[in-house]
This record gives C-alpha cells, sequence and structure tokens, in this order.
C-alpha cells in the first residue's frame, strides 16, 4: 500500500507533469486563462488518462508483446487513445448531454496530446504491472490538474498587475511558470524512485 | 525564387519555436544543452519534411473526412523509422531523448504543415516548406540550448568555454530555468519586432511629410 502511495505522489508532486516533465504545455499555456476552464480540464485529463493507460496496458500485454510487435507501440498507441476519446465523446453526447455541454470540448482538445500519450510510454518503459501503470496514471492526471489550477489563478492575479508591454501576454507567462516550476523544485528528491 | 522563399519564411518570419509558440513541450526539455537539443531538431526536420511530402502526394486520395487519422498514421510511422534509425546507430542520444522521442507525433507543428500547406501544394514546394520549418525549429532549439548551455553550465557542445571564475547557477538547466529563459526570448522578439514597426512608421511620416 504504501508503495502505491509513495508512487502517486511522486507522480502527482515530485515528477510534476508540467513542470518537471514539460509536458503538455500547449494546454497548459492555452486554458489556464480562466480558472473554471482549467478545472474542467483538468478532471476530463484525470479521466482520460486514467482510462488510456489502463487500454493500452491491456493491449501492449496481450496483443503486441505477445506478437512481437513492440516497434509498433508508438503507432498504436496514438491511434488507439484517439479512437477512445472519440468514442467517449460521442457515448457522453448521446447520454449526458449536459455533461458534454460543459466537458465535450476539452474532450476532443486532448484527444492527440503529449500528456495522455506520455503516461502510457512512460508506464510501458518503466514496465510497470496493471495496478502501478493506474495509479502512475492517476497520479500524473492528478499532478497536472493541481498545476493548471494553481497556474490558473496565479494568471487571474496577473491580469490586474503592470508589466512591461514586450513581456505581456506568453512572455510573463512563462516566466510565472518558471517561479512555479521553482517552488516544485522544493520537493526535488524527496521520493527515492 | 519562390522556393527560396518558402524556406526562408518558416526561419524567420514564421519560427515555429517563436513566433507560431507551437510544439513547445521538446523546446523545453530537451535543450538544457546544444547536442540534445540539435538531434532533437534534425529528428523534426526529418519527421515534417517526409511527412510532408507522403501527406502531398497523397493529397488527392484521401477523404476530406478522415484526413487528420491519416495524417497522425503517416506522422507516427515516420516516427517510428527515425527511432529505429537512432536507437540502432546514435544510441547514446536515443537515451538522451528518451520519451520526447515517440511524442514528436504529437507535436502540432507537424500536423499543422501537413494540415495548412502538405494537403494544398504539390510536392517540391511542400518538401521545400519542411525542410524551412524544420531548420527554422532546430535553429530555435540549438538558440534556446545554447544560452543555457553556457549560462548554466559555462560549456558549449560540452566544451567548457568561460573559465573557472565563472560559477553557472544551477536553475538555468533544471526545469524553471527552461520556462524562464524561453520567457525572455520571446519577449526580446517582441522589443525588437516593436522597435522595427517604430522605425517604419517614422519613415513613413517623414515620407509623408516630404510630400
Amino acid at each position: 500500500m504504501t508503495e502505491y502511495f509513495l508512487l502517486f505522489m511522486s507522480a502527482a508532486i515530485v515528477n510534476n507533469f508540467v513542470l518537471t516533465r514539460y509536458l503538455g504545455l500547449c494546454i497548459f499555456f492555452g486554458v489556464s486563462k480562466n480558472y473554471r476552464a482549467s478545472t474542467s480540464m483538468g478532471l476530463a485529463i484525470i479521466s482520460i488518462i486514467t482510462l488510456s493507460s489502463m487500454l493500452t496496458w491491456v493491449i501492449e500485454h496481450f496483443i503486441l508483446l505477445p506478437l512481437g510487435l513492440y516497434f509498433l507501440k508508438t503507432i498504436v498507441f496514438v491511434v488507439v487513445i484517439a479512437v477512445f476519446v472519440q468514442m467517449l465523446e460521442m457515448v457522453i453526447k448521446k447520454f449526458m448531454p449536459t455533461l458534454y455541454n460543459v466537458w465535450g470540448i476539452y474532450l476532443l482538445l486532448v484527444a492527440t496530446n503529449c500528456v495522455i500519450l506520455g503516461v502510457p510510454l512512460i508506464n510501458s518503459e518503466a514496465n510497470f504491472t496493471f495496478i502501478k501503470s493506474t495509479v502512475n496514471a492517476l497520479g500524473s492526471g492528478t499532478g497536472f490538474a493541481i498545476a493548471l489550477i494553481l497556474f490558473a489563478s496565479l494568471r487571474e492575479k496577473l491580469q490586474l498587475s503592470d508589466v512591461p508591454k514586450s513581456l505581456d501576454g506568453l512572455p510573463i507567462a512563462f516566466i510565472l511558470a518558471g517561479m512555479l516550476a521553482l517552488a516544485f523544485q522544493g520537493f526535488n528528491g524527496m521520493i527515492p524512485l | 525564387m519562390n522556393l527560396w522563399k518558402e524556406f526562408t519564411k518558416g526561419i524567420v518570419a514564421e519560427n515555429p519555436i517563436f513566433r507560431l509558440a507551437l510544439s513547445l513541450c521538446p523546446a523545453l526539455a530537451v535543450t538544457s544543452n546544444v547536442y540534445n537539443a540539435l538531434g532533437m531538431g534534425i529528428t523534426v526536420l526529418f519527421v515534417i519534411t517526409c511527412n510532408n511530402m507522403v501527406v502531398s502526394v497523397f493529397r488527392n486520395v484521401i477523404h476530406p473526412k478522415v484526413r487528420v487519422p491519416v495524417y497522425i498514421m503517416s506522422i507516427a510511422t515516420i516516427v517510428t523509422v527515425a527511432m529505429l534509425v537512432l536507437e540502432a546507430y546514435i544510441p547514446v542520444l536515443f537515451k538522451e531523448l528518451g520519451i520526447y522521442l515517440p511524442l514528436v507525433v504529437v507535436f502540432a507543428i507537424i500536423l499543422a504543415r501537413a494540415e495548412v500547406f502538405a494537403a494544398k501544394n504539390s510536392v517540391i514546394p511542400s518538401m521545400v516548406d519542411g525542410l524551412g520549418m524544420g531548420v527554422g525549429f532546430t535553429f530555435g532549439m540549438v538558440t534556446i540550448g545554447a544560452i543555457r548551455e553556457i549560462a548554466g553550465n559555462g560549456s558549449f557542445l560540452g566544451y567548457q568555454i568561460l573559465g573557472s571564475w565563472y560559477h553557472p547557477p544551477l536553475i538555468i538547466i533544471l526545469a524553471p530555468g527552461g520556462f524562464i529563459v524561453i520567457g525572455f526570448i520571446i519577449g526580446v522578439m517582441n522589443l525588437m519586432e516593436k522597435r522595427k514597426k517604430d522605425k517604419s512608421e517614422k519613415a513613413e511620416m517623414a515620407a509623408g511629410g516630404m510630400v
């Protein structure tokens, strides 16, 4: 149990996806202008990341490895995740229209994204078991959501402050992200892997 | 002449890293030194050029409704080829780039060039566009890599160039440094653009006064 807890914390905080591994920056800078949007996005990411890493684990261990097709991993993962997200979108649209109105667009945005593809690849590189992969995915998603929501609330404050003209917009957002990453750097080495 | 224009636009006017702010994930992750940045840049140059050619060859055959999945399949195949080649011939670089290599598949810039340019143009211009964008990407990566390696480690391509008097701030090659460096680079580019604009406006005013 402790092992899983440590894995979760390590994925969520110590090796935070955005702030130490630089994955998912497009979403991180694109969605974080708005606090509400970033909360929905965070939830969408957590759910999709967990489901798709479970799916890819099954495919890797029951199809790719027995057939010796390991080198096709990248292609298969990309296609499987894209198809899965599209199907999820259709199902939600049909059965839960209210949820779709809030979430729908975010589901499509993450269909081919480095976070969603990154976690299955990391799991497969580290040769995790099924439960470990799921815990790692859950932790990574949670870490991403935490970083996104923190950053969005910082950025809302930033709109009221007086920024040098040439740094306004994206550049100051980058520098702010650097400061946030500096804070997260403090967790570095807390959990030896 | 026209082809030359297609080539150069990717390097300066539409530089994929500084101007379009696309594909930033890798730009930050592997630019802690020049060697890795160069390796990643050349891989992307290869992938984007090949993919542009493939898409442009098949542009009249692909049904518009399924075009994005087809593009992704094509990119994923080319990336797999690049990975296998790197693993066989430059295993050190393959290890250094690690997880970021398969993630080339989801770089927005590659899909964007296929969609915006290669799907509408013939093979040679598409290839030149891919080469230009790839060179621009490599140039951007190496710039960031050079700044981070020189400032954060006092070396360039592994050779110590600053003397022992220089105590490098480690933070530049760690994760936060990447964000801060790229923020300031975009800021400087904004400043330069504004200067240029002001100058041309002034010149116009002067010309108007003459008439």
